[in-house]
C-alpha cells in the first residue's frame, strides 16, 4: 500500500495536475439510462434556477402567504437531513462502539452524508427570498442567538466540516499524500465526536423550527416532543439510507468489491435492520405516547387519522416487523424491502409535518407545482452524479491499491 | 428606566434624539415590561369602516394606496405592500368592521425565530424590519401566530411587508399615521397599561355594547394591538384558540438544551469509546487501517 502512495507522492508536481485533469474525464459508458433521464432533468432545472432568481419565487413555486416553506423546505431539507443521518449513526457504531463489522461502509455513509448535506443546503439557498445576506447570521454582524433556524444554520455548516475531516483520508489517498493523510486521519475521533453533538442536535433543532407553528400544524403531527421524535426517527431514516443506497452501489459498483465482501454485507444488513427495528420500536412508543398524551384519540376517527394510521401502521410499523422477520431470516430483500418502506414512511411524515398537515384548516391547499418537483429532482439527480463520479475514483467502496490498479488497468 | 420612559411620555413631541439610541430587548425580559410598550386599541364599536386609517398608512409607509373597499362579501387581506386592511364583517348586529395589522407582540414569534436579527422588537414597543439583514428565510411568516408579515414572491429582491407600527414616526415623536388620521377616534395610541385601562373601562361602563373580552390582552402572551368588540371576536373571524403564553417559549425548552448536549454528548461519547476499548495499543483504528 505505501509503496504505490510513496512512489505517487514522489512524482513531480506537474503530474498531480495531469492526474487531476485525466480524473475529470468521464468514465464508465454515457449512454445509461440514468444519464438519459438525469441530464435533461438537470438542465432543465437549472433553467428554472434562472427564472427563479431572475422573476421570484412565484413564477415557479406555489408558496404563498398561508404557506411560507413549500416542497423544497419540506423534502429536500426536512426530509433530506433525517435521510443523511445514516453518517452520524454510523460512526457512533464503529468510533465509538468500535462495532468493527460496520468499518467498511462508514466511507460511503460518510460521503453520502456529506454530499446530501451540501445539496440540501444549497436546495435551502434556492428558497431564500434575500439570499445574498445569508452571509449575516455567519459573520456575525447579525446573530439571531434566539433562533432554532440560526443553531441549525451553523449546526449544518459545522457538521459539513466535521463530515469532510472525517473522509479526507480518501481524499489524501486519491491525492497519493500520505503525510496529509495521517494528519487528517488523527483528526477523524474529534471531527466523529463533535459531528456526532451537531448531529443529534440539528436533527431536532429541525423539528423544533415547527414547534412555533402550533395551531397551524394538524394536532396528530404537532407535539411538543417533535424534536425527540425528529432524532429518534433520524436514526432508522438513515440507517435505511444505508441499506437502501448501499444495496444500489453494490449492484452498480460490484466489481469494486472483493469477494468476501459481498457476504459480509449480508451480516451489515442483518445489523442495521436490527438497529432500525430497536430504533423504530423506540419511536412507536414515543408516537403512542404522544397520542395519548396530547388528547388526539378522537382526531383518529377523521381523514386525518386515517391518514395518520397509514402513516403509522402503514409505513413504520409494517416496515419495523419486516426488519425484525428480516434479522430472523437473513433474507436481505425483506430487509431491503423494510428499508424502502421506512423511507417512504420519513418522507411521509416529513411531508405531512411541513406541508401536507399545514394549514391543515385552510380551504385552498398547497400543491407545489411541476417546475417544485423538477427542481428537486434536479439537485438529487446532481448528487447521485457527483456520488457516482466520486465512487468511481476515490477509495471509497475499496481499498487504495485496487483504485490504482484499475486506473492503470484503464489507462493501457 | 420607567422614569425615563414615562418622561417620554409627556414630551411626547420632543424627545426624538434620545431615542435613536435606544436599544432592542431581548426576548426573555419578564412580561411585565409589556406594560412599558407603546399599545394602540381599536374600538370596534367605533369603527366606520371608512379607510382614512389605510390610506394615511399608504402614504406614512410609502405604498400604493389601497383600490379596493371593505365588503362583506370579500375578505381582504395584508399585502406585502398594504400593511394595514379594514374588512367588513356581518355580524349578529349588523355589519362591524375589523382592523387587521401585526399585532406587535410583547414577545414576538417573528422576531425570535429571526435568524439574522432583521424582524426587531423595540423598547417602544413596535417590531420592525431590516432589508439590509433578512435573507428571505420566511421563518417569521412560519412562526407568528397572527400570520402577519407578507412576502413579495414575485419579486427577484423581495421584501417582507408588515405593519411597523410607525417606529420612525415615533422615534421622531409623532404618533402612528393610522391613529393620527382616525376620523372616529376609533383608534387611540398610548402606553399598553393605559390603553388596557381605558378599555377595560369601556367594557365595563356599557356592558351592553361590548364583550368582556380585550382581545391582544392575552393572545400570544399580549400584543401592543388591542381590539374591543360588541360581538365575541370568532363572529369577526380572530383567532380565539390561541395560546396565552408568548410563542417564543415553545422553543425555549430545546434552546436551553443546547448547551448541556454540548457539554454532555462530547464527554459522553468519550468515556464510551474508552470503555469500549478492548486491547489498548493495537486495537486502534488507525493503526489497523
Ligand atoms: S403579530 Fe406576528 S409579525 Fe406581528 S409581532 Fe406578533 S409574531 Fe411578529
Ligand atoms: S424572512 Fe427575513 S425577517 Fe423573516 S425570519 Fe427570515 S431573515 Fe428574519
Amino acid at each position: 500500500m505505501s509503496e504505490h502512495i510513496l512512489s505517487k507522492d514522489l512524482q513531480p508536481k506537474t503530474n498531480r495536475w495531469k492526474f487531476l485533469l485525466g480524473e475529470l474525464k468521464p468514465k464508465g459508458k454515457l449512454l445509461t439510462p440514468f444519464n438519459i433521464i438525469s441530464v435533461p432533468v438537470i438542465l432543465l432545472g437549472l433553467v428554472l434556477i434562472i427564472i427563479r432568481f431572475w422573476k421570484g419565487l412565484s413564477s415557479i413555486t406555489n408558496l404563498s402567504q398561508e404557506v411560507p416553506w413549500g416542497l423544497w423546505i419540506g423534502f429536500d431539507v426536512v426530509t433530506g437531513v433525517a435521510f443523511a443521518g445514516g453518517a452520524y449513526v454510523l460512526t457512533f457504531m464503529v468510533y465509538i462502539l468500535r462495532m468493527e463489522k460496520y468499518h467498511s461502509i462508514v466511507r460511503v455513509t460518510v460521503l453520502n452524508g456529506f454530499l446530501a448535506y451540501l445539496f440540501y443546503a444549497g436546495a435551502l439557498l434556492l428558497d431564500l427570498g434575500r439570499p445574498w445576506n445569508v452571509i449575516n447570521p455567519i459573520i456575525g454582524n447579525s446573530f439571531g442567538t434566539s433562533s432554532v433556524l440560526f443553531l441549525v444554520a451553523w449546526h449544518f455548516m459545522l457538521y459539513m466540516l466535521a463530515e469532510l475531516i472525517e473522509f479526507s483520508p480518501a481524499i489524501a489517498e486519491w491525492l497519493g499524500a500520505e503525510r496529509a493523510r495521517r494528519i487528517l486521519k488523527s483528526l477523524t475521533i474529534g471531527a466523529v465526536i463533535f459531528g456526532i453533538t451537531l448531529s443529534t442536535l440539528h436533527q431536532s433543532g429541525l423539528g423544533a423550527l415547527f414547534l412555533m407553528a402550533k395551531g397551524k400544524i394538524h394536532p396528530l403531527w404537532y407535539s411538543e416532543f417533535i424534536p425527540i421524535l425528529f432524532f429518534v426517527s433520524s436514526i432508522f431514516a438513515g440507517l435505511s439510507m444505508v441499506i437502501f443506497e448501499g444495496s444500489i452501489t453494490h449492484r452498480v459498483f460490484s466489481h469494486q468489491l472483493a469477494k468476501g465482501n459481498h457476504k459480509s454485507h449480508d451480516q451489515i444488513l442483518r445489523g442495521l435492520a436490527k438497529i432500525c427495528s430497536v430504533a423504530m420500536f423506540a419511536y412507536l412508543f414515543l408516537k403512542i405516547l404522544d397520542l395519548v398524551h396530547g388528547h388526539h384519540l378522537s382526531h383518529l376517527f377523521t381523514s386525518w387519522g386515517a391518514w395518520y394510521l397509514v402513516e403509522i401502521i402503514g409505513f413504520v410499523m409494517i416496515p419495523m416487523f419486516l426488519f425484525i422477520r428480516g434479522v430472523k431470516t437473513g433474507e436481505p430483500l425483506i430487509i431491503k424491502i423494510a428499508s424502502l418502506m421506512t423511507l417512504i414512511g420519513i418522507i411521509l411524515n416529513r411531508l405531512n409535518i411541513s406541508v401536507i398537515g399545514f394549514n391543515w384548516m385552510t380551504v385552498d391547499r398547497y400543491i407545489p407545482t411541476w417546475m417544485e418537483f423538477e427542481v428537486t429532482f434536479a439537485v438529487l439527480f446532481l448528487e447521485i452524479w457527483i456520488f457516482r463520479w466520486v465512487l468511481h475514483r476515490l477509495p471509497v467502496l475499496r481499498p487504495i491499491e485496487e483504485v490504482v490498479k484499475s486506473q492503470n488497468i484503464e489507462r493501457s | 428606566m420607567s422614569i425615563d420612559r414615562r418622561e417620554f411620555l409627556k414630551t411626547l413631541g420632543v424627545a426624538g434624539a434620545s431615542l435613536s439610541g435606544v436599544s432592542a430587548l431581548g426576548q426573555s425580559k419578564p412580561e411585565s415590561h409589556s406594560e412599558e410598550f407603546y399599545a394602540i386599541l381599536h374600538d370596534i364599536t367605533l369603527c366606520e369602516g371608512c379607510q382614512e386609517c389605510e390610506f394615511a398608512c399608504a402614504v406614512a409607509n410609502s405604498l400604493p394606496e389601497p383600490s379596493d373597499y371593505p365588503d362583506s362579501e370579500v375578505k381582504r387581506k395584508l399585502k406585502p405592500d398594504q400593511y394595514s386592511v379594514i374588512n367588513a364583517v356581518e355580524t349578529s348586529i349588523g355589519e362591524v368592521y375589523t382592523k387587521q395589522q401585526c399585532m406587535h407582540c410583547a414577545q414576538p414569534a417573528c422576531a425570535s425565530a429571526c435568524l439574522t436579527k432583521a424582524m426587531e422588537k423595540h423598547e417602544e414597543g413596535p417590531i420592525t424590519w431590516d432589508g439590509d439583514k433578512c435573507m428571505g428565510c420566511r421563518f417569521c411568516m412560519l412562526s407568528c401566530p397572527f400570520n402577519m408579515p407578507k412576502f413579495e414572491y414575485d419579486s427577484n429582491n423581495p421584501k417582507i411587508g408588515k405593519c411597523q407600527m410607525c417606529f420612525s414616526r415615533l422615534t421622531e415623536g409623532e404618533i402612528p399615521a393610522c391613529v393620527e388620521n382616525c376620523p372616529a377616534e376609533a383608534l387611540i395610541f398610548g402606553k399598553r397599561s393605559e390603553i388596557l385601562r381605558e378599555a377595560h373601562r369601556r367594557i365595563l361602563d356599557d356592558p351592553s355594547n361590548y364583550v368582556d373580552h380585550v382581545y391582544g390582552e392575552f393572545e400570544a402572551g399580549g400584543t401592543s394591538w388591542l381590539n374591543i368588540s360588541p360581538v365575541p371576536f370568532e363572529e369577526l373571524g380572530f383567532n380565539t384558540s390561541m395560546d396565552h403564553k408568548p410563542y417564543p417559549e415553545l422553543t425555549k425548552g430545546f434552546l436551553y438544551s443546547v448547551p448541556s448536549v454540548f457539554v454532555l454528548w462530547p464527554a459522553l461519547l468519550l468515556g464510551l469509546r474508552e470503555a469500549t476499548k478492548r486491547e489498548p495499543e493495537n486495537n486502534e483504528l488507525e493503526v489497523e487501517e
